[in-house]
């Protein structure tokens, strides 16, 4: 069965293993992608939809400047809109520790080329005046911004798809197989799949693949709590987040041009790999709306229309996986991003393609790899 | 022990018949009602200081209304009685709900839902102007506020509602322009052998469309509707275009349309709770899954009245009490006495094939629905055109509603697509050359209806649960 053989297969169709069958089609290398369900169905889909690099794993941000890169040029690379939105965007600190923590960040993420603007209570009000009293200060990243991730990934599965790939959904691997010369993967529907060079981008699923091929990694899975109000008039430009320790003070919010504000954070729900995804938690969703009124008291006066959960991979160390195997060679992976994927999802595609095409990349991904965990 | 505890969903007629036999158990359930006073839709009650009589407000079910009143009434302190409450909600055993800014969390060991229903509409172009409403909302305005929708009305859809309520405006004094029935003249008789189980509703279907007819008003059958006109301004409805038999258009004028296809199970409470659903091919919709007595396929969960299946409001008073003598049971505690649930169950059933014989008799018209023009608004919550959700189904390759949702954002607005769920899913069928069946049904996402984030958790030390 020559046709199901290509230069690479991906396996799991979110983000990740979306955009990097489109960088490896720019890159000339044929490719096939098995997705389990539907594209961008999982994580990717369901996310709250953050293009932030302020915040991150400071050894991230070269990764994350080249996908912001990236974001800025996506409509012209797709060919469709994914709602990309550079809308700036500001942290809050109800405190002076986390006043003290926003300074430090900036200091340490100037060096990447990541400028923030801190900006004291009042200034921070003066800018943007619904916020609320308690606000002690903000940390504005200018171009960081927001887009829709219902579209993200199934876009980019679209363009590899007419670029040449060969995107397969409802395709359930059921076994993968060393043989020489490559990767020979069984799907539940009976075809066999071949190619020198495997990519494991499953999500949340793949430490368990991971396993299956000799790299078991320390990960949990975990529900992110969502929702959404009604459309209100575009006024709060910025992606807002707070920086604290604690997790019950963790929100995020942003405004779609079209009005509603994306709301999630203060605590997580379970979440199962081999169960329908979970609803969102009432009683979180209820604390989530004395954290919104607190950041923005204007949000009280408005209606939530629709939560929603779902499930991302954690690893224990908050760090994803990404890089090649220590241990197989051809076999690569790109999973665990720790509920803070989508941002960097455009360059993990670019990179991952860069890595698999040509050996090496240049953007530093060493903090990443796979070995740490050996 | 302590007491089960026992929530009723809905204080009308179904929400009623089980909270007064859970009464008389000797439990003290707890009602929770949308509404400002019992009764539900169908016997909404009017607002403080109308003064109309039962008769006027109700007609031949006058009788009826105020004896269910009049039950949850003496109820009084046998029941908690939660009004103007939205239950929003059901997670870990526990249903929530919202009064103003407060939000509660109720835990139940049984939790009876009988949410009833609302108009099933068909998004024919122009459905949204000023002077567009369901069938069910031009009940309410006359009902409780005792206003016609418009001084010249034509009612267009299918169903017995289509004729009682415009019957009602007949009596009421209204200038009724015409009553548009989409049902193809045959159909009638093709529902006849099963409507035959109720003689009397039938007889009183029949008295319903002689007067109409002796009040002089136009009736048509079979009728194919274009769209809903506006008037130059673009601002109000001045008509109701229809097709003609030469593919022609005949325009009725009118200020205002009442419009409404039989109606649909406001099942999202069901949903919420996990249970199971099946596709109805009779009524071409999705319904809870539930036994003859009302248990649904969630442990702890019961249906009764239309939430479950449209048998009307008389159904509805018998499904509630088997539902609610269901809950007696699995909780394992007696019945009041007196109670038949044999006879209760044969009734069930004889309203159960009245029901297939009106979805018959008055058929959803999917072939309509499924060729409306690309302009047509859709969703209108989020203003999405036939044309984008058909896009979503064939370029974008949604397989099914929930993920042309996801694409096109169809369903995705205040009201959770509970107005354009099902015109949805027949133009995403169409579109996919797919039974409406495998187009799927949006899934529900809490809350059931808009939530203010000015809710304050009654208890929040709940939270440190999760």
């Amino acid at each position: 069965m020559s046709e199901n053989r290509a230069d690479v297969l991906i396996l799991g169709g979110g983000l990740m293993g979306a955009a990097t069958a489109f960088f490896l089609r720019q890159r000339g290398l044929s490719v096939i992608l098995l997705e389990r369900r539907l594209v961008g169905q999982q994580a990717s889909g369901i996310n709250f939809g953050n293009v932030r690099r302020q915040g991150r794993f400071l050894p991230q941000l070269p990764l994350a400047n080249r996908s912001r890169a990236i974001w800025g040029r996506l409509p012209e690379l797709l060919g469709e809109d994914v709602e990309f939105l550079p809308s700036g965007h500001l942290r809050v600190a109800y405190t002076p520790e986390a006043v003290a923590t926003m300074e430090s960040y900036r200091d340490g993420a100037r060096p990447y080329g990541l400028d923030l603007e801190l900006l004291s209570g009042n200034a921070v009000r003066a800018r943007f005046p619904w916020l609320s009293p308690e606000v002690m200060a903000g940390s504005y990243s200018p171009h960081d911004g927001h887009a829709n991730p219902r579209l993200a990934a199934p876009a980019f599965a679209r363009a590899a798809r007419r670029a040449g790939a060969r995107i397969e959904e409802e395709a359930e691997v059921l076994t993968i197989e060393h043989e020489s010369g490559g990767y020979r993967l069984n799907t539940a529907d009976g075809r066999v799949w071949r190619a020198p060079v495997l990519q494991v981008s499953a999500g949340a699923w793949g430490g368990r693949i991971a396993a299956r091929l000799g790299e078991p990694v320390p990960m949990v899975v975990r529900g992110p709590q969502m929702g959404v109000t009604e459309a209100v008039p575009y006024a709060l430009l910025p992606v807002l987040g707070v920086t604290t320790k604690e997790i019950r003070e963790v929100l995020y919010l942003r405004q779609v041009k079209r009005g509603n504000i994306v709301f999630g954070g203060t605590g997580h729900g379970p979440a199962e790999l081999d169960a329908p995804p979970h609803r969102a938690n009432p009683d979180i969703t209820l604390h989530q709306f004395t954290q919104l009124r607190r950041m923005v008291p204007a949000l009280g006066a408005l209606r939530i229309i629709r939560t929603w959960s779902g499930i991302e991979g954690y690893m224990h160390d908050e760090i994803p996986v990404m890089g090649p195997s220590a241990k197989w060679p051809g076999l690569f992976y790109a999973f665990g991003f720790c509920g803070a994927g989508f941002q960097i999802g455009p360059g993990v595609g670019d990179v991952m393609a860069e890595l698999i095409a040509t050996g090496t990349t240049t953007t530093p991904i060493e903090p990443f790899h796979i070995g740490r965990f050996t | 022990m302590a007491a089960p505890r026992v929530i009723v969903v809905g204080a009308g007629p179904a929400g009623t018949r089980a909270a007064e036999l859970l009464a008389a158990a000797g439990l003290r359930p707890t009602v929770v009602d949308e509404g400002r006073a019992s009764g539900g839709q169908i016997y909404r009650r009017q607002p403080p200081g109308f003064r109309r009589d039962a008769r006027t407000l109700y007609g031949t079910e006058a009788g009826r209304a105020t004896a269910l009143h009049a039950t949850f009434d003496g109820l009084g302190p046998a029941i908690e009685y939660l009004p103007e409450t939205l239950a929003w909600n059901i997670h870990g055993g526990a249903l929530y709900v919202q009064r103003e800014e407060r939000a509660r969390r109720l835990p139940f060991d049984a939790l009876l839902i009988a949410t009833g229903a609302t108009d099933r509409m068909i998004p024919l172009p122009g459905w949204t102007l000023p002077g567009a409403f369901s069938l069910g909302a031009a009940q309410i305005a006359l009902k409780a506020q005792a206003c016609a929708i418009g001084s010249r009305v034509v009612f267009l859809g299918t169903g017995p509602l289509l004729y009682l309520v415009a019957s009602q405006y007949v009596k009421a004094g209204a200038q009724v322009a015409a009553v548009l029935d989409t049902a193809p003249p045959g159909a009638r008789w093709k529902g006849l052998p099963l409507m035959a189980a109720r003689p009397a509703l039938l007889a009183k279907g029949a008295v319903l469309i002689a007067q109409l007819m002796r009040a002089g008003v136009t009736m048509r059958r079979g009728v194919v509707p274009r769209r809903v006109l506006a008037d130059a301004a673009g601002t109000r409805v001045a008509g109701v275009a229809i097709a003609t038999p030469d593919g022609g258009e005949e325009v009725i004028a009118c200020d205002a349309v009442g419009m409404g296809w039989h109606l649909r199970a406001e099942s999202q409470l069901a949903d919420l709770a996990g249970c199971a659903f099946d596709f109805d091919a009779d009524s071409r919709q999705w319904l809870p899954r539930a036994d003859e007595d009302g248990r649904a396929s969630a442990p702890g969960i019961y249906l009764a009245g239309d939430s479950a299946r449209i048998l009307g409001a008389d159904g509805a008073e018998i499904a509630g009490r088997l539902a609610a003598l269901a809950v007696l049971k699995d909780l394992g505690l007696p019945a009041p006495p007196g109670q038949d649930v044999a006879a209760l169950r044969r009734q069930r059933q004889v309203m159960d094939r009245f029901r297939r014989g009106l979805a018959l008799a008055f058929p959803w018209p999917a072939g309509l629905v499924a060729s409306l023009p690309d302009e047509t608004l859709v969703c209108r919550c989020e203003a999405i055109t036939a044309g984008a959700l058909r896009q979503s189904a064939t370029e974008l390759d949604a397989p099914e509603m929930n993920r042309a949702k996801a694409f096109s954002r169809t369903g995705m607005g205040r009201c959770q697509g509970r107005f354009c769920g099902i015109a949805g899913a027949e133009i995403v069928a169409a579109a996919r050359g797919v039974p409406v069946e495998v187009a799927g049904r949006l899934r529900g996402q809490a809350p059931v209806k808009p939530l203010p984030v000015a809710a304050l958790a009654d208890d929040a030390s709940t939270l440190e649960s999760t």
